[in-house]
C-alpha cells in the first residue's frame, strides 16, 4: 500500500530532527537532572514511528537497516557488561565511576560509566519498543 | 492528595475487576493493565505527595521519598512488556482460533 | 570481596544475551549452553564451600550499603536450591537438544532458558522483596515467552491462562510491597525482619502477610493450582519438564522466606492457614492425579501434591520439619524434572498421551520402563531413594508438635501418588505388547541419557544424603533463626 501525504511526509522530516536533538539532550542531562536513558530510549524511538507512519515501513527499514532485537540485545549486554567490569576491578557488582577533566574552551567535563549503563538502557528501549510495534503492524 | 489518589487507586481496581471478569480477551487484557496502574498509583500514595524533586541541590532534608517512584517505574516497564507481549499473543491467538470468547476457546480440540 | 554471589545470575544473562547473537548457529549455541550451565554449578558449589567457612554472604551493589541499596544474601538454604536449579537445567537442556528442533531452537529457545534461568537463580539470591519482584518477573517473562514457544495449537489456548492468572498475582505483589512499604518503610528482608521484630506482628501486617500468602500461593501453586495442570501440560517436554522442576518451587522458596523471616511472630493466624491450605491441595492434587488418564495431566498434579507436602514443613516450623522440607524440595526438583522428561518421552514414542492407549512398553524399551519405576518409588518415599529422607523428617517433625491430621493427608498423599504413577506403569509398561519390533520408534541416547542421571541424582541423594546433610541443618538453622540472617545483612 502507498502512502502519498506530501504534508505529512514533509513536516515529519523536520520534526524527526528536533525529536532526536530532543532525545540526545534527555539523555546527556539525565545526568544531574530530569531525563536518562530510558526517557531518551523512547523519545528516540517515537522519531522512528514517526518515520514509520508517515512513510511505509519499507522505505524506512532501508534507511535503517537494522534488526532491532539485536539492539535490543545489544543494549541489554552493554548494560549488564558495566556491571560484569566492575567485577573486574574488584569493587562490589554495578559499582560506578567518575572522574572529571577540566578542558580547554569546553570547561568541566565529567564523565561516567553511568553514561554507559544509560546508553544501553537507551538501546533496549529502543529496540524492544521498535520490535513491538513492528511485530503488530507487520501482518494487519 | 494521598486520599483522592488512594479512591482513585479503588475505583481502577473496581473497573478492572468488572473488565477481568468478562469473556472477551480483549477485555481482560484491558483489566489487567489497568489494575496494574491502580496498583502503580497505591505505590506513589504510599511514598506520599510533599515534598521537593529529590535531585541533588540545596534544599536537603526536604525530599520526597525517591524510593516509590523508582519502584514504580521499574514497573510500569515490566508491565509494559507484559501488555505488549499477552496483545500480540491474543493477536496470534485470534489469527489462528478466529474466537475471542474464553468461554469458546476452552471447547477448542488440541489439534 | 563476595562478587562470586551475584554471578549465578549474570553468567545466564550474559549467556542469553550473547546467544541471541548467535541464534542462526544452532551447534555453537548448544555447546555454550551447557558451558554455562556447567560453570554456574561450579560456581554454586563453591559458593556453598565458601558459606560453609564463612557464614551467610552478602554483597550490596554499588557498594550501597544494605538497607539503602540492592543487596544479594547468599545462605545455605538459597546456593542449594541454586545449585539443584542449574543441575536440572544443564539435564533439560541437554534433553531439548535432541528434541526440541532446530526451528524452535534458531527461534531464541536457549536464550530464553537462560533467561528464566537468570530470574530463578536471581529470585534464590536476593535480599529485597522489590528485587525478588523483579527476579519473578523475568523469570515469569522467559516463562510466557517459552509456553507459547512454537505457537502449536494447545500453546496458545493454554498460554493464556497461564499468563492472565500470573500478572493478575504480579500485580497483587506489588499492592502487598505498597502495603508493606507503606506501613514499614523499608524493603529489605533483613530490615524488614528487624523492624516487624521492633514493633510487633500488628494485625495490620498480619493482614498484609496474608496478601502475600495468596501472592505466593498462585505462583507455587498452594491451593490456587487450578491453572496447573492445564498450562503444564502445553508446552514441549523439556520446557514443561524445566517448568515444573523450577517455577513453583520458587513460589515455594518466597513463602518459606517470608514466613520465617517476615511473618513469623503470628504462627496461629499464618502458619495454620498455610497448613490448612496445604492440607486442602494435598486431597485435590491427590483426587487430580488418580481422575485423569492423560499422563501429562497426571504428572502435572503430582506437582500439586509435592507442593502441598513441601509446605507442611512450613506449617509445622520445627528444625526437623524445615529440614525434611528442605531435603524434599532439592529431591522435588530432581525428581521432577526426571517424570516430566519420561512421560514425554513416553509420549513421543507412542504418539498418544493416554496411558490406556499403550501397553507392554517395558519390552520394546527396557531402560525406559525401569527408570519409570524407580521415579515411581522416589516420589511415592521409598527407602534408598530421595524422597525417603524429607517425607520422614517431616512427619517427624509433624509427630513432635502434634500435628496427626497434615500428616496422615501427607503420608496418604504418597499411596495416591503411587497408585496414580503404579496405573501408568501397570497399563503402558507391563501386558501385551502393541509395538512390535519393525514398528518400534528408535529411542535417542540423547533422550535416554539425561533421564539416567537424575535417576543416578535420586539414588546419590537418597544414599548420601548424609553429605549434604551439614548443609541442610545449616539452611534450617538459619530459617529457623532469624537473627543470624539480619545480623549478616546488618552488621557486617
Amino acid at each position: 500500500m502507498k502512502i502519498n501525504e506530501v504534508i505529512l511526509q514533509s513536516i515529519a522530516k523536520l520534526v524527526v530532527f528536533i525529536i532526536l536533538t530532543l532525545a540526545l539532550y534527555l539523555f546527556f542531562s539525565g545526568h544531574n537532572a530530569p531525563g536518562g536513558g530510558f526517557i531518551a530510549g523512547l523519545v528516540l524511538a517515537s522519531a522512528i514511528i514517526l518515520l514509520f507512519l508517515a512513510f511505509d515501513m519499507e522505505t524506512v527499514l532501508k534507511g535503517i537497516p537494522l534488526d532491532f532485537k539485536m539492539i535490543a540485545a545489544l543494549g541489554v549486554f552493554l548494560a549488564v557488561s558495566t556491571g560484569v567490569g566492575s567485577i573486574l576491578f574488584d569493587v562490589p557488582f554495578l559499582t560506578h565511576t567518575i572522574v572529571a577533566y577540566d578542558l580547554p574552551l569546553l570547561g568541566m567535563i565529567e564523565l561516567s560509566t553511568v553514561t554507559l549503563f544509560e546508553a544501553g538502557v537507551a538501546l533496549t528501549v529502543v529496540g524492544v519498543v521498535i520490535t513491538i510495534i513492528l511485530t503488530i503492524s507487520e501482518d494487519v | 492528595m494521598e486520599t483522592l489518589i488512594i479512591i482513585l487507586a479503588g475505583i481502577l481496581v473496581t473497573v478492572s475487576t468488572y473488565l477481568m471478569l468478562s469473556k472477551n480477551l480483549i477485555r481482560i487484557i484491558l483489566g489487567m493493565s489497568l489494575l496494574t496502574h491502580a496498583s502503580h498509583l497505591l505505590l506513589m500514595a504510599m511514598g506520599g505527595f510533599k515534598g521537593n524533586v529529590p535531585i541533588i541541590g540545596d534544599q536537603a532534608g526536604e525530599f520526597i521519598d525517591a524510593l516509590p517512584q523508582a519502584l514504580i517505574l521499574t514497573s510500569i516497564v515490566i508491565s509494559f512488556g507484559v501488555t505488549s507481549f499477552i496483545l500480540v499473543l491474543a493477536y496470534r491467538n485470534y489469527e489462528t482460533f478466529k474466537i475471542d470468547n474464553l468461554d469458546k476457546l476452552w471447547g477448542i480440540k488440541d489439534e | 570481596m563476595n562478587n562470586i554471589i551475584v554471578l549465578p545470575l549474570v553468567i545466564p544473562i550474559l549467556t542469553g544475551i550473547l546467544l541471541v547473537f548467535l541464534h542462526r548457529h544452532v551447534k555453537t549455541q548448544r555447546w555454550i549452553s551447557i558451558i554455562a550451565t556447567i560453570l554456574n554449578i561450579v560456581i554454586s558449589f563453591i559458593i556453598l564451600q565458601k558459606i560453609h567457612v564463612e557464614g551467610i554472604l552478602k554483597l550490596d551493589f554499588g557498594g550501597w550499603a544494605a538497607p539503602y541499596g540492592i543487596t544479594f544474601v547468599a545462605d545455605s538454604f538459597a546456593v542449594l536450591l541454586v545449585l539443584t536449579a542449574n543441575f536440572v537445567t544443564a539435564l533439560c537442556l541437554i534433553y531439548a537438544m535432541f528434541s526440541i528442533g532446530e526451528k524452535r531452537e534458531k527461534l531464541f529457545f536457549y536464550p530464553f532458558v537462560h533467561l528464566l534461568v537468570a530470574g530463578v537463580n536471581g529470585s534464590f539470591l536476593t535480599g529485597d522483596l522489590f528485587n525478588l519482584f523483579v527476579c519473578f518477573e523475568v523469570m515469569l517473562l522467559a516463562s510466557y515467552a517459552l509456553i507459547t514457544h512454537g505457537g502449536t495449537r494447545i500453546q496458545l489456548r493454554e498460554s493464556i491462562k497461564y499468563i492472565v492468572i500470573n500478572v493478575l498475582s504480579s500485580s497483587l505483589f506489588v499492592i502487598a510491597i505498597a502495603y508493606l512499604y507503606g506501613s514499614i518503610g523499608t524493603l529489605n528482608l533483613a530490615h524488614l525482619s528487624a523492624r516487624i521484630a521492633e514493633s510487633g506482628q500488628t494485625p495490620l501486617l498480619t493482614a498484609i502477610s496474608l496478601l502475600f500468602l495468596i501472592v505466593f500461593s498462585i505462583k507455587s501453586g498452594l491451593l490456587l493450582y487450578q491453572w496447573l495442570p492445564g498450562s503444564y501440560s502445553a508446552p514441549p517436554t523439556a520446557i514443561a519438564a524445566l517448568f515444573g522442576a523450577l517455577l513453583t518451587k520458587v513460589g515455594v522458596y518466597a513463602l518459606f522466606r517470608t514466613f520465617s523471616l517476615l511473618f513469623y511472630h503470628e504462627p496461629a493466624v499464618t502458619h495454620n492457614l498455610i497448613g490448612i491450605m496445604a492440607a486442602i491441595t494435598l486431597i485435590g492434587g491427590s483426587i487430580g492425579a488418580i481422575a485423569y488418564k492423560n499422563i501429562r495431566h497426571i504428572v502435572a498434579y503430582n506437582v500439586v501434591i509435592a507442593i502441598g507436602f513441601i509446605l507442611i514443613g512450613l506449617a509445622v516450623s520445627t528444625q526437623s520439619a524445615i529440614e525434611g522440607s528442605i531435603y524434599y524440595l532439592i529431591h522435588d526438583m530432581i525428581i521432577k524434572a526426571l517424570l516430566f522428561l519420561l512421560a514425554g518421552t513416553m509420549i513421543t514414542l507412542t504418539r498418544t498421551s493416554r496411558f490406556d492407549q499403550v501397553s507392554g512398553l517395558i519390552r520394546n524399551y527396557p531402560v525406559l520402563g525401569w527408570l519409570f519405576f524407580i521415579a515411581m518409588l522416589s516420589l511415592t518415599g521409598i527407602p534408598p531413594f530421595s524422597g525417603f529422607i524429607g517425607k520422614i523428617l517431616v512427619g517427624y517433625g509433624a509427630v513432635e508438635t502434634g500435628h496427626f491430621l497434615l500428616l496422615a493427608l501427607g503420608f496418604i498423599s504418597s499411596l495416591f501418588v503411587l497408585y496414580s504413577l503404579l496405573r501408568i506403569f501397570m497399563n503402558s509398561f507391563w501386558g501385551e505388547t502393541m509395538i512390535s519390533e519393525d514398528q518400534e520408534a528408535p529411542l535417542k541416547k540423547g533422550l535416554i541419557i539425561p533421564c539416567l542421571i537424575l535417576a543416578l541424582a535420586t539414588i546419590a541423594l537418597g544414599v548420601g544424603a548424609e553429605s549434604i546433610a551439614t548443609y541442610v541443618s545449616d539452611a534450617a538453622n538459619t530459617l529457623l533463626n532469624p537473627d543470624i540472617y539480619i545480623d549478616a545483612v546488618l552488621n557486617k
